[in-house]
């Protein structure tokens, strides 16, 4: 049976950037585990002759021409940001480093 | 960001007695493509800010994005010229994490299914051949580029916001990852240096890329390890971000080699982390611990379906693809009847292509190669930038050269013809013009320096009067100099000796 920890959901939290107080913790870990075990039991009627699927369409190799598509203007590309400044996106000071 | 004192850097020599380098190295190679890679946006670079964008790139709700047939053929081409198999089935990723050089908060990618793996490339260092190879080659998208607004510098650090520019958000780039490079020792600087040169040649040839890497076209990130000499273990590694010119590639190397000794020898431990290399200083230092690849959660991006080239299409693409790099020396070589040493000397200077379209531009490949290697070589060394981005086209030497082979100039004025070239003088011919540079040969003018030559040298010229012919050189250098260099040497000499004679 799948389960998930309490430190595990901690840790994705953190990766996510959900800010989870210890009551969300303790109320959210264990309803993530039942999600978890529900999704499981879709295995068991799986057979052997079902493979993994990460896509429902029984699709490959859609491709686009190397052809250049009109762009947004300047104004168009900024008029949903919160702050800009120079023609660019102003986003708030950046702590640690690139990846 | 800066200490008191640096870190302890051990004698490169003592390094090799007591360790043995792994290296790894990861390039990313921007496509040359017209579009990005999952959008019709402008692939060119620069443009006005935000102008070569769109929903799809800018990560706007809704927006789905459609693979670039094109970037796909060109990860193909580059996979098979490096050895690769070519992955019949493979899928795109999600890389999450928090950045704002995406904006979708992922950067789609590859993980575990690459599009081309388990390949080699042979480079060639000092006339051994060292095979690299070559782990995986995959798709990913290139970010956008920030301004750091309110620090001193510019930089991060102290900044007090910063501005995005995603023009180059989604660009296709293909990153190459190699498996770690053992057994070079001392060579490990110039073989990271020669891999990343070659791989470029490459590049070039495919004509897949720009490939400039003062432009950010080609990119390289260096991993060192260093592990007790003959223990065939892995040391923990660094990993230096963003190394943008061959001759930065073996400075990194070098310099993250001698400071793991001093680590090590200090009974530290070396910090799995990413550096920064600092071109200026030519000194790493540290960026943040690196986390492991569990950390961006990569899933199958579901908004793309499987990569699955046909084994038609790529063997379509394997009739399409250059000459192989080796093959191609041996050609060069043969064409051009350089020694071994001189073909070796211009392979480690990455000056091959140089040279070669020099020579298609009229010059012989001797002058071509004399240019490339100790003229501009130097003054580029003296810069800190690659020859080939020193600003001299190989056009321009070839028009240099020709000034040079009908007389007009000599080889010292040449070299203010390079001068005047860097400086944005114009052409050749009209930089010897402005400059008044072209060689005097005219006799009037020569007789005269020649005359007064005499008068000031009476034992010289009595000597040469005696048969002492050798003795003329030291009237011809004193025209010469009374010339500026500008006279016509082998007129001066015949002058000399009719006159004494």
């Amino acid at each position: 049976m799948p389960e998930i920890t309490r430190d595990e959901v901690a840790h994705l939290a953190t990766l996510a950037r959900i800010d989870l107080d210890d009551a969300e913790l303790d109320r959210l870990a264990p309803q993530l585990s039942v999600i978890l075990e529900s999704v499981a039991s879709i295995s068991e009627v799986s057979g052997a002759d079902v493979p993994p699927t990460s896509h429902p369409l029984p699709l490959t190799n859609v491709f686009r021409d190397d052809v250049v598509e009109p762009s947004l203007t300047a104004e168009q590309a900024l008029s949903g940001a919160p702050a800009q400044e120079q023609q660019r996106f102003s986003v708030p000071r950046i702590l640690g480093d690139e990846q | 960001m800066t200490t008191a004192t640096g870190p302890t850097l051990v004698p490169f020599d003592d390094v090799l007695a007591a360790y043995d380098p792994a290296l790894g190295l990861e390039v990313h190679v921007e496509l040359n493509t017209a579009t990005k890679m999952f959008c019709g946006c402008p692939a060119a670079f620069g443009g006005e800010p935000n102008t070569h964008v769109c929903p799809t790139c800018l990560g706007l709700p809704g927006a789905m994005p459609v693979v670039n047939g094109k970037a796909v053929e060109s990860a193909i081409r580059i996979g098979l010229a490096l050895n690769c198999e070519i992955a019949e089935w493979c899928r795109f990723a999600r890389k999450n994490y928090f950045y704002p050089d995406m904006p979708k908060n992922f950067q789609t990618s590859q993980y575990d299914e690459p599009i081309c793996f388990d390949g080699w490339l042979d480079v060639e260092v000092e006339g051994e051949t060292f095979r690299v190879e070559i782990e995986r080659a995959h798709m990913e998208e290139d970010t956008g580029k920030s301004l750091h607004v309110g620090g001193a510098t510019g930089r991060i650090h102290g900044a007090d916001h910063s501005l995005v520019d995603y023009n180059r958000a989604g660009i296709p780039l293909i990153e190459i990852v190699t498996r770690p490079i053992v057994g070079a020792g001392a060579k490990a600087p110039a073989v990271a240096r020669a891999y990343v040169s070659q791989l470029r040649d490459l590049i070039v040839a495919l004509g897949v890329s720009e490939a400039r890497m003062d432009q950010g076209n080609l990119r390289a990130d260096v991993n060192l390890s260093l592990a007790p000499k003959g223990s065939g273990v892995l040391g923990t590694r660094t990993e230096t971000k963003n190394v943008n010119s061959f001759r930065s590639v073996e400075r990194a190397v070098r310099y993250e080699m001698q400071r793991h000794a001093g680590v090590l020898q200090a009974g530290g431990s070396i910090l799995q982390e990413t550096r920064h290399w600092h071109e200026d200083t030519g000194v790493t230092t540290s960026g943040r611990e690196k986390s492991d690849a569990e950390d961006y959660r990569y899933f199958p991006e579901p908004d793309l379906v499987p990569v699955a080239p046909s084994r038609e299409w790529v063997e379509e693409l394997r009739g399409t693809l250059p000459e192989n790099p080796l093959a191609r020396r041996a050609r060069l070589q043969a064409d051009w009847g350089f020694t071994d040493l001189e073909m070796r000397d211009a392979v480690a200077a990455g000056v091959l292509g140089l040279i070669e379209e020099t020579v298609a531009a009229g010059a012989a490949p001797q002058a071509a190669r004399k240019w490339w290697l100790s003229e501009l070589g130097r003054r580029a060394n003296d810069a800190g930038v690659d020859v080939a981005d020193l600003g001299v086209t190989p056009t321009q030497v070839a028009a240099v050269q020709a000034l040079v082979d009908a007389g007009t100039v000599n080889d010292k004025l040449a070299r203010q013809v390079f001068d005047g070239l860097l400086a944005g003088e114009g052409t050749p011919e009209e930089i010897v013009a402005a400059r008044g540079l072209a060689v005097v040969s005219d006799d009037g003018a020569l007789g005269a320096a020649v005359d007064a030559a005499i008068a000031a040298n009476p034992d010289v010229a009595d000597k040469i009067r005696d048969g002492k012919v050798q003795a003329a050189g030291a009237l011809i250098g004193a025209v010469m100099k009374e010339m500026k260099g500008q006279a016509d040497a082998a007129r001066v000499r015949e002058l000399v000796l009719e006159k004494l004679t």
